[in-house]
C-alpha cells in the first residue's frame, strides 16, 4: 500500500522542501537586517527581468543540467557521485587538448569532438573511483572527494607548467581558434533581444538533448532497467543476473561523462580557453539539483533553472543590496540540499500522516462493497 | 640543509598538523559511533569565523574559543537531527553543512565587519600567544647558538600555542576513553552493531548524539586554532580542505587514535614541505608542489584500494538505526 499518491511524492514534497529552504533563507536575510521581500524582488528581476538576465540564468542552468544529470544517473544506481567538480575540471582539460591541437574547419565538427573528449575525460576521471567501489568496496563518496582535490592539483600543474602561454603570468591556455567558437544567444536568438554580452550559447541545446538521452537511458532501455534495479536492491539485482561490477562501472562512466560535458558550456562556449577553477562549484550544485529534481530529467531541468536564477539573481543582489554578500546563494543552496536531501523525512513523515488520515476518513465515509 | 632547517620544517609540521589532528579525532568519535561525518570542513570553518569574530569584538581569545565551539556544536546538532533523529542521508547532511558554513560565514562576516567577508586582524589578547616553555630560547638568534638538544627543545617542543599541547593530550585521552571506559566500549559497539547495544538497554540515539556533539567540540577547537593561533583572523574559505584531509587521515589511520596522530603529522609534514619549497628536486626528478598538495589524497585512494593494508570502516557506519526491522 502506498502511503501517498504519486503526485505528492514527486511534486508536493520537493515543493514544500524548497519553500522551507527559501523561508529559512528569508529569515537569514531578515536577521542580517535587510528586507527579504526586496531581496527576492531584486533576485527575480535580475534573473528574469531582461534578456541579459535570461542569458546568464540559462547559461548557469546549462552547467547545472549537466552536473545535475551526472548526480541523478548515479543516484539511480544508489551511487553518490560527489566528484562532479573534479570530473568537470578534467573534462575541461579534454576540451582544451582537442581544440588546441587540431585545426578545426568549422565549429560543428569541433563541437562533436569536444563533446566526445569532455565526456571521455570526465568518464576516465570517474573510472578509478568506480573500479575501486565495484572491485574493492572502497567507499565511492570518499574516493570521489579525494579525486576532486587531485583533479584541482592536476589542473593547476597542467595550466602552470604545460599549457601556459609563453610570457603570460596567468595560468590559462591560449585562446581557441576563432573557427571553434560556438554560436552565442545573440547569434541564434538575437531576435529575442539577447545581446553579445550574454554568455548563453549553443551548449544549452546539448544539455537539453542530454536530458532526453538520460530519460531514454533510464526508463526505456535494458541498461536503464538494470541500473534502477541495482539501485533498488543490489542483492535482488545480483539474483536476477545483473552484474554489479558492470553496472557500477557503466553508471559511473556515464555520470562522469555528463559532468565532464559541462566543460563544453564554460570552456568552449564562454571562456574560449581553459582557465583555472572554471567549474566554480557547479559540480556540487549538481547534488542539490539532482536531489530537488528527484533524479528525473524534467525535475533536473526545473531545478537547474532555479539554481541558474539564484546564481544570476545573487550576482545582481550584491550590486543592489551591498550588505548581502553573494555567498547568500551558497546558503540557499545549502538549505535546499538540507531540506530536500537530509531532512527529507522531516517533511515526508507529517505528509504521510496527513494522506493516511485523509484516506481513512474517505474509506470510513464510503459504504463497504460486499467483496470486502 | 642544516639541522635547524629540518627542525623548522618539523616545527611547522606540528603547527599545521594540529587542526588536522583535532578534526581527525572529531571524525573518529563520530564515525566510531556509526555516523559518517563529511561535514568536518564546515564545522571547522564556522568555528574559525565565530572564534575570530567574538575574539575581535570582545578582545578575549577564550571567549572566541567558546563561541567557535558553540558554532561548531550547533552544526553538529543539525547533523545529528538530520541523520539520527530524521534518519536522513548522513553524507548529504554533511555536504549541506559544508555549504551552509561556507555561505553563512561570509554573509555574516560581511554584515558584521563590512570587510568583504573577513574579520579584522586580531592582535594581543584576541589571539593565542605562543607559550615559551621554561628554559627555552624564543628568538631565532639565541636558538641558533644552542646545541642540538637545546635546539630541539626550543624550536620544536617549545613555542607553540596552548591548543597544540591540548590537541596532543587529547590523543591519549581519546585512546583511554575509547578502549578503557564503559562509554567508549558502548560507543564502539554502536558503530559496529547498534541492535546489540539497543538490546542491552542502552540508547543508540543518545550515544550517537553524544559522539556527534564531541565531534562538534573538537572541530570547534580546530577552527578556533586556525583563526586565532595559526592565523590572525578569519578569511573566506580559510579551512581550505583541511576537513577533508582530516577525513583522509582518519581513513589512513584506520579509525584509531594513535595512528591518527601519525597520519596527521605525516600530512602536516607534506603541507610544511609544500609551503617551504615550491618544487623539490630528488636527483633527476623534479617533484612539483602540486604533487605534494595532492599527496594526502593520493595516499588515501591507495589505502582505500587495499594496496597497502586494508581500511575497514565501522560496520554500521552510514546506516541510520531503525529499531524494528
Amino acid at each position: 500500500m502506498d502511503k501517498m499518491p504519486k503526485w505528492a511524492d514527486v511534486i508536493l514534497i520537493p515543493v514544500i522542501s524548497v519553500v522551507l529552504a527559501l523561508l529559512v533563507s528569508g529569515l537569514v536575510v531578515a536577521i542580517i537586517g535587510e528586507s527579504p521581500i526586496r531581496a527576492m524582488q531584486v533576485m527575480v528581476r535580475g534573473a528574469f527581468g531582461s534578456a541579459y538576465g535570461w542569458g546568464y540564468t540559462l547559461y548557469y542552468a546549462t552547467n547545472f543540467i549537466f552536473t545535475g544529470l551526472a548526480v541523478a544517473v548515479a543516484f539511480h544506481a544508489r551511487l553518490f557521485n560527489i566528484g562532479g567538480e573534479g570530473q568537470a575540471a578534467i573534462g575541461g582539460l579534454g576540451v582544451a587538448i582537442i581544440l588546441l591541437n587540431v585545426a578545426w574547419p568549422h565549429w560543428t565538427i569541433a563541437l562533436v569532438a569536444a563533446i566526445c573528449f569532455s565526456a571521455l575525460f570526465g568518464a576516465a576521471w570517474a573510472a578509478i573511483p568506480a573500479y575501486l567501489q565495484a572491485k574493492r568496496g572502497s567507499h565511492i563518496v570518499i574516493t570521489t572527494i579525494m579525486f576532486n582535490y587531485i583533479a584541482s592539483a592536476l589542473l593547476v600543474y597542467v595550466l602552470v607548467n604545460v599549457f601556459r602561454v609563453e610570457g603570460s603570468m596567468s595560468p590559462e591556455t591560449a585562446r581557441f581558434a576563432e573557427a571553434t567558437n560556438l554560436p552565442t544567444a545573440s547569434d541564434f536568438a538575437g531576435f529575442l533581444g539577447f545581446g553579445t554580452s550574454a554568455p548563453l550559447n549553443f551548449s544549452f541545446f546539448i544539455a537539453l538533448l542530454a536530458c532526453v538521452g538520460v530519460w531514454l537511458l533510464i526508463w526505456r532501455t535494458r541498461l536503464g532497467y538494470e541500473i534502477r534495479s541495482f539501485g533498488h536492491s543490489d542483492t535482488a539485482a545480483v539474483y536476477a543476473g545483473i552484474n554489479p561490477v558492470k553496472i557500477t562501472m557503466i553508471t559511473m562512466l556515464i555520470s562522469g561523462g555528463l559532468a565532464g560535458m559541462m566543460a563544453i558550456n564554460v570552456v568552449m562556449g564562454e571562456a574560449e580557453r581553459l582557465v583555472l577553477d572554471f567549474v566554480e562549484g557547479a559540480g556540487f550544485v549538481g547534488i542539490a539539483v539532482a536531489l530537488m529534481g528527484r533524479s528525473h530529467p524534467v525535475g533536473v531541468v526545473l531545478a537547474a533553472l532555479l539554481f541558474g536564477a539564484l546564481y544570476q539573481g545573487g550576482a545582481e543582489l550584491q550590486f543592489e543590496m551591498p550588505a548581502i554578500s553573494r555567498e547568500m546563494v551558497v546558503v540557499i543552496q545549502a538549505l535546499v540540499i538540507l531540506f530536500t536531501g537530509a531532512l527529507d523525512n522531516m517533511v515526508r513523515m507529517p505528509m504521510q500522516a496527513v494522506f493516511l488520515g485523509l484516506r481513512r476518513r474517505r474509506e470510513a465515509a464510503a459504504p463497504r462493497t460486499p467483496a470486502e | 640543509m642544516d639541522f635547524l632547517t629540518i627542525l623548522q620544517i618539523l616545527d611547522s609540521t606540528v603547527r599545521l598538523a594540529t587542526p588536522l589532528l583535532l578534526a581527525c579525532l572529531a571524525g573518529l568519535y563520530s564515525e566510531r559511533a556509526g555516523v559518517f561525518d563529511i561535514g568536518l570542513e564546515g564545522k571547522i570553518l564556522a568555528a574559525a569565523f565565530f572564534s575570530a569574530a567574538v575574539a575581535f569584538t570582545s578582545g578575549s581569545v577564550w571567549l572566541g574559543l567558546l563561541a567557535g565551539i558553540a558554532a561548531s556544536m550547533a552544526l553538529a546538532a543539525l547533523h545529528g537531527v538530520a541523520s539520527i533523529t530524521f534518519r536522513g542521508n548522513q553524507l548529504i547532511s554533511g555536504v549541506a553543512i559544508n555549504f551552509l558554513a561556507a555561505g553563512l560565514t561570509v554573509v555574516i562576516a560581511q554584515t558584521w565587519f563590512l570587510q568583504g567577508g573577513r574579520t579584522p586582524q586580531l592582535s594581543g589578547a584576541a589571539r593565542f600567544e605562543n607559550i615559551v616553555l621554561p628554559g627555552a630560547a624564543s628568538r631565532i638568534r639565541d636558538i641558533a647558538q644552542q646545541g642540538p638538544l637545546g635546539q630541539i627543545y626550543s624550536e620544536l617542543i617549545s613555542g607553540h600555542s596552548i591548543i597544540v599541547y591540548v590537541a596532543l593530550a587529547i590523543v591519549p585521552l581519546t585512546w583511554w576513553v575509547l578502549y578503557r571506559t564503559r562509554f567508549g566500549l558502548r560507543l564502539r559497539a554502536v558503530g559496529e552493531n547498534p541492535a546489540a547495544v539497543d538490546t542491552a538497554g542502552v540508547s543508540v540515539v543518545g550515544l550517537r548524539f553524544a559522539a556527534v556533539l564531541i565531534a562538534g567540540v573538537l572541530c570547534g577547537i580546530a577552527g578556533a586554532y586556525l583563526a586565532t593561533a595559526l592565523n590572525a583572523g578569519f578569511v573566506k574559505d580559510m579551512s581550505a580542505g583541511r576537513g577533508f584531509i582530516a577525513l583522509a587521515a582518519l581513513i589512513f589511520a584506520k579509525w584509531r587514535p594513535w595512528y591518527a596522530l601519525s597520519a596527521c603529522l605525516l600530512f602536516g609534514f607534506f603541507d610544511a614541505v609544500g609551503n617551504r619549497y615550491q618544487n623539490i628536486q630528488l636527483g633527476e626528478i623534479i617533484v612539483p608542489v602540486q604533487f605534494m598538495q595532492a599527496l594526502p589524497y593520493i595516499l588515501v585512494v591507495i589505502v582505500l584500494a587495499g594496496l597497502v593494508g586494508k581500511a575497514i570502516p565501522p560496520r554500521a557506519g552510514g546506516e541510520p538505526y531503525v529499531k524494528e526491522r
